[in-house]
């Protein structure tokens, strides 16, 4: 049902249904690595071990995209002995672990963070910045 | 600059004609669903329906083609027959193998995504801001513009870039020519019109030096040619007259072949000491460190580790997404857009006093406004950036022609080395020029409405039970 709400209240309302960001970490280098550090926001939400679990799960996973293995070489070299095209019908090991990550990501919103009002969007999504933990609690209707 | 936000009467009439106009938009959109690339907000061009993305400017590429095209050829038609007949029939095969490869590197080079960085979110942008704001103070402050961290033990500034909302990630630099933040930067290539960065920097290498092979090869066979048929009892002139492509194509092979090759040997020692060009010509790591190490926090400190780390890593995905389709309630250009287009309706300090009747009303011009072709290159918030970036290329040609990517002709005019240093260090004066930008830089007022805009625009409304 539609109600009106005061500026005051849709305010406070919507500063509550706030995103947590979190950012990545770049001690490593350039490879992709998100900081486990608890943000304080979720303190009342979520187990601390249980999201430094999942943002260490993530870390593995990206390290195991981007790792230098006789894997990635073998694939560089076919590629470039054929002119980069065999991209063309394959499709490379990066992509191959995105699309585990995704998989990862959306059991763990559907087990964990779901049932506590949270969601984990997927880094990919915001240019592997950051990963995005929104918090869809309270919404409200307006006009 | 941001002093000027003032409150504004919310024109009443735009209120009453937009709700039609809204609703057409909206039928509109749900007809013809859009994708990425259509409102992507940099300066680049889209063919195929997203799937090929070039910079706007480039004018040289055709060029660079039909100079390979042509020379390649000639050397078919004219001197492969004397040189088959005479010597092997593999001097075409080995021809024809190069010019293929050449030509599939430049255009994967040209095409390819260099690995540009989607912009931050409104969200984001928000979020980074409250972060460095805490003090709470209401005054407005810019943004800082560095952020220090550790990389490998090692102490290396992040920048913050003021069009993409942003601190940059490390090795990340902003192309003023085509708008972006492009990943692991190396410069901005005329000759392949498009930047060179993580994604395709190994597309660049393997055309830099296919190319100098198929130079090499083509002089070194019209010298072969013209050698074995003066040798027959004819004059160097009379051989020549006979073969007067060749001339042509040796005067292209000698000017392309030591530029090419200096080229080549340039970002052979990158690659092997794994540095961009953007860094090497600002000296980012060489000058400042005395001691035996390079000080490139990520170098891996072995010539083979950094060779195939740079050129037969993994390949990352494209981070922009260009042929995703935008979800039907997206606000994230639109907000961007809002904040460039509307600036009477930039909003007081106390966010509450116009939050409501703004959001109303930079939702519903959001719709209007997105469509007649807003974001596709050449909005005019742009232009400016474009003249000023060409004009700062002329004092850096103290460049050696190898760095970079100049090619010395012999007929054509030399072009200017691009100069990556100098666009990073004129960016931000070409911001502050552009009042564009001014309205872009967030406000606490103006992005913490954006902030709720976004929050109901992605969540959508549910009641209150």
């Amino acid at each position: 049902m539609a109600e009106t709400h005061s500026l005051q209240d849709m305010r406070q309302q919507a500063a509550i249904a706030a995103k947590v960001f979190i950012q990545r970490d770049y001690t490593n280098g350039t490879i992709c690595q998100f900081q486990t550090k608890f943000p304080s926001e979720l303190e009342t939400r979520i187990d601390k071990q249980q999201f430094e679990e999942t943002v260490r799960t993530l870390n593995n996973l990206y390290a195991e995209a981007e790792k230098l293995g006789s894997q990635s070489y073998i694939e560089g070299c076919l590629a470039c002995l054929t002119a980069y095209t065999v991209f063309l019908c394959m499709e490379t090991h990066y992509e191959k672990v995105l699309k585990k990550i995704a998989k990862y990501i959306q059991e763990q919103n559907d087990k964990i963070y779901a049932p506590r009002g949270l969601l984990l969007t997927d880094p990919i999504e915001r240019g592997l910045r950051v990963a995005v933990e929104f918090d869809r609690q309270i919404t409200v209707q307006s006009f | 600059m941001m002093k000027n936000c003032e409150y504004q009467q919310i024109d009443p009439r735009a209120l009453s004609v937009s709700p039609s106009s809204a609703q057409n938009h909206t039928e509109t959109k749900a007809q013809r669903p859009r994708r990425k690339w259509e409102v992507f907000p940099g300066k680049n061009r889209f063919f195929c329906d997203g799937r090929i993305i070039l910079a706007r400017q480039s004018g040289v590429l055709p060029l660079t083609l039909g100079l390979i095209v042509v020379t390649c050829g000639l050397f078919f038609a004219f001197d492969c027959p004397f040189l088959v007949e005479h010597l092997t029939v593999f001097i075409p095969v080995i021809g024809g193998v190069l010019f293929v490869f050449v030509v599939i590197s430049l255009l994967r080079t040209s095409f390819t995504d260099p690995g540009i960085l989607p912009r931050a979110t409104p969200d984001e942008a928000a979020d980074i801001e409250k972060q460095i704001d805490t003090s709470g103070s209401s005054t407005y402050r810019p943004p800082p513009r560095t952020k220090e961290i550790l990389i490998n033990q090692q102490v290396v500034k992040l920048k913050y870039c003021f069009t993409c909302k942003m601190f940059r990630p490390p090795r990340t630099s902003h192309c003023s020519l085509c708008d972006n933040c492009v990943e692991r930067f190396d410069h901005h290539c005329p000759w392949v019109g498009n930047c060179v960065g993580k994604r395709n920097y190994r597309f660049f290498y393997s055309f830099i030096i296919s190319l100098s092979f198929l130079t090499s090869f083509i002089f070194g066979c019209v010298i072969t040619h013209i050698t074995l048929r003066s040798q027959a009892g004819k004059s160097l002139v009379q051989a020549i007259q006979e073969s007067p492509a060749s001339v042509v194509e040796l005067v292209i092979c000698f000017f392309s072949v030591w530029s090419i090759l200096g080229l080549s040997g340039f970002h052979t020692y990158l690659v092997a000491s794994n540095l961009t060009t953007n860094e090497d010509i600002k000296g980012s790591w060489s000058s400042k460190r005395g001691a035996e190490e390079s000080g490139n926090p990520y170098s891996y400190n072995n010539i083979i580790t950094n060779c195939c780390a740079t050129l037969c890593g993994p390949m990352p995905p494209s981070l922009i997404d260009r042929r995703g389709f935008l979800p039907p309630d997206e606000a994230i250009p639109a907000a961007s857009a809002s904040e460039i287009e509307l600036p009477p309706f930039a909003a007081k300090n106390d966010a509450h006093m116009c939050t409501q009747s703004t959001k109303d009303v930079l939702e519903r011009m959001v719709h209007s406004s997105e469509f007649p072709g807003l974001c596709p290159p050449g909005t005019p918030k742009t232009s400016p950036l474009g003249l000023e970036a060409t004009s700062v290329s002329g004092p850096s040609t103290e460049t050696s022609p190898s760095t970079g990517c100049s090619r010395q002709l012999a007929h054509g005019p030399v072009v200017t080395p691009c100069p990556p240093f100098s666009r990073s260090s004129k960016r931000d004066s070409l911001h502050s020029i552009n009042p564009a930008f001014r309205l872009a830089s967030p406000s606490p007022s103006l992005s913490r409405t954006n902030l709720f805009l976004s929050e109901s625009a992605d969540v959508g409304f549910i009641p209150l039970t």
